[in-house]
């Protein structure tokens, strides 16, 4: 039995007159690696910002673990916020160290005595040697690796990653593909994933989901989505002939 | 010439600490809250950041006399005219609107999608203030430089609600006002290179902590 960690229902987020997405149901479930594509404009960063409580939807609700989130209810406790963190497609560093960056998290939540977690997480990330140095000084894929590893430290229920590896090189792809499979494994943080890449969505999930102007099309486990798609439009992705 | 010298200090100091600590708080709020009547109050301080220094003395001064609405009132909290408190309000007048203005844009600078992710990384919304104000910190120190650089050369407001009075009133820059009338030159162009030679160290002071700041 797959037990949900979010459950989104009839929701509706709209900018003015924009409707940017629109979900009848979704599940998300804990453990899980669910990867969620669609071109740009889809409404992929925008689903990710209600999962992530930073937004309140226009209509419906989100249940995470069974509280809800919706536009009666727009703000979730901090404690249950806090157990959800993102990572966003570009680095957003604070002008600090690398250890100051990684070790931010842990300070909002008053934890002074952080070092051993802070230092396990940079090594995990290839970023020991670049402890002390100036968040500023990174190249794109180190900053990049910086900002997941500043989500990681504080072992979150829920990673929500929009774009990680969006404009990297194959290296730094691989070292931070390979930190969200072992975060997911041994600590069975439940990833949501949004990407553009779909060879990333099949490398890493286990369910893929399609969202087109703002509608989930299909979601379906990864071998069906990629194999045997349900929905025409979602085997039109997946072979590459959707325009957009 | 020490004591003119401890007097502008006192003075300047106190009215830039007084800035400070009403300005950064108001440009933190200005540059990252959107309300009602933000607008005109940013319109104001925007005024307020090239208001002529005699300007704010005749208000000052109109304000604080004994006929005026303030100096009426004989509170202990409101300082008369040509007293060292009342060239403090009026300083704090001029810098106010530098402070506050300076740091408004400082914040207004700092990238909405980083604070965003602050959020996402569990502050609340205090602590999402002290962050966009701690990656401000290099335009912040600018606009306490910008603050007391506008106060410590004044001399219109002091002279106006201070009156330039020896031992009493007489700040740097007044002093070198009446020593160049007198034709006392020498003394004027010392007293010249002693405020000049404040600011150097302030500014320098400032700066110094802004770099040390931003390296990190």
């Amino acid at each position: 039995m797959k037990e949900p960690v979010y459950q989104v229902q009839g929701l509706v987020k709209e900018y003015g007159a924009r409707r940017a997405l629109a979900l009848d149901y979704l599940e998300i479930w804990r453990g899980e690696i669910c990867a969620l594509v669609g071109p740009s404009g889809a409404g992929k960063s925008t689903l990710l910002r209600l999962l992530n409580f930073l937004e309140p939807p226009t209509a419906g609700s989100i249940y995470f673990m069974g509280k809800e989130f919706s536009a009666a209810r727009p703000s979730m406790p901090l404690a249950w916020r806090r157990r959800v963190t993102c990572v966003a497609q570009r680095p957003l560093l604070l002008h600090r160290t690398v250890w100051d960056n990684v070790r931010f998290g842990l300070q909002l939540r008053g934890q002074r005595d952080g070092r051993a977690q802070v230092q396990a997480t940079l090594e995990l990330m290839g970023l020991t040697a670049m402890a002390r140095q100036p968040a500023a000084s990174l190249s794109g894929g180190e900053a990049q690796r910086v900002a997941l590893a500043r989500a990681m430290v504080l072992q979150p229920d829920v990673l929500l990653l929009d774009e990680p590896t969006a404009n990297l090189d194959p290296y730094n792809v691989a070292v931070i593909e390979q930190a969200i499979q072992t975060l997911n494994r041994e600590q069975g943080t439940t990833v949501v994933l949004v990407t553009h890449q779909i060879f990333q969505a099949r490398r890493l999930a286990h369910r893929v989901g399609l969202l087109l102007d703002g509608r989930l099309i299909e979601l379906s486990e990864v071998n069906t989505f990629f194999e045997r798609p349900r929905d025409p439009r979602t085997a039109a992705f997946v072979r590459g002939e959707m325009v957009y | 010439m020490l004591e003119v010298l401890l007097l502008s200090l006192r003075v300047s100091g106190t009215a830039l600490l007084c800035s400070s600590l009403l300005g950064i708080p108001l440009g933190v709020l200005l540059g990252l809250s959107r309300f009602p009547g933000r607008r005109p109050i940013v319109a104001l301080l925007y005024t307020g950041m090239g208001l002529p220094p005699v300007v704010v003395g005749l208000f000052v001064y109109l304000m604080l006399s004994r006929s005026g609405p303030l100096g009426r009132l004989h509170s202990p909290w409101i300082p008369p005219l040509f007293t060292p408190g009342a060239m403090v309000v009026a300083q704090i007048l001029i810098a106010l609107p530098l402070v506050a203005g300076f740091t408004m844009m400082a914040v207004l600078e700092v990238d909405p999608a980083l604070l965003q992710q602050v959020r996402s990384l569990g502050a609340t919304r205090w602590q999402t203030v002290l962050t966009a104000l701690a990656e401000a910190r290099g335009g912040v120190i600018m606009a306490i430089i910008a603050g007391f650089g506008g106060i410590i050369s004044e001399v219109g407001a002091v002279m106006m609600v201070g009156g330039n009075i020896a031992g009493q009133t007489r700040v740097l820059t007044t002093a070198i006002v009446l020593e160049t009338r007198k034709g006392a030159f020498d003394v004027a162009i010392a007293l010249g290179i002693i405020l000049l030679t404040v600011s150097l160290i302030a500014n320098v002071a400032m700066l110094r902590l802004q770099g040390r700041s931003l390296e990190r």
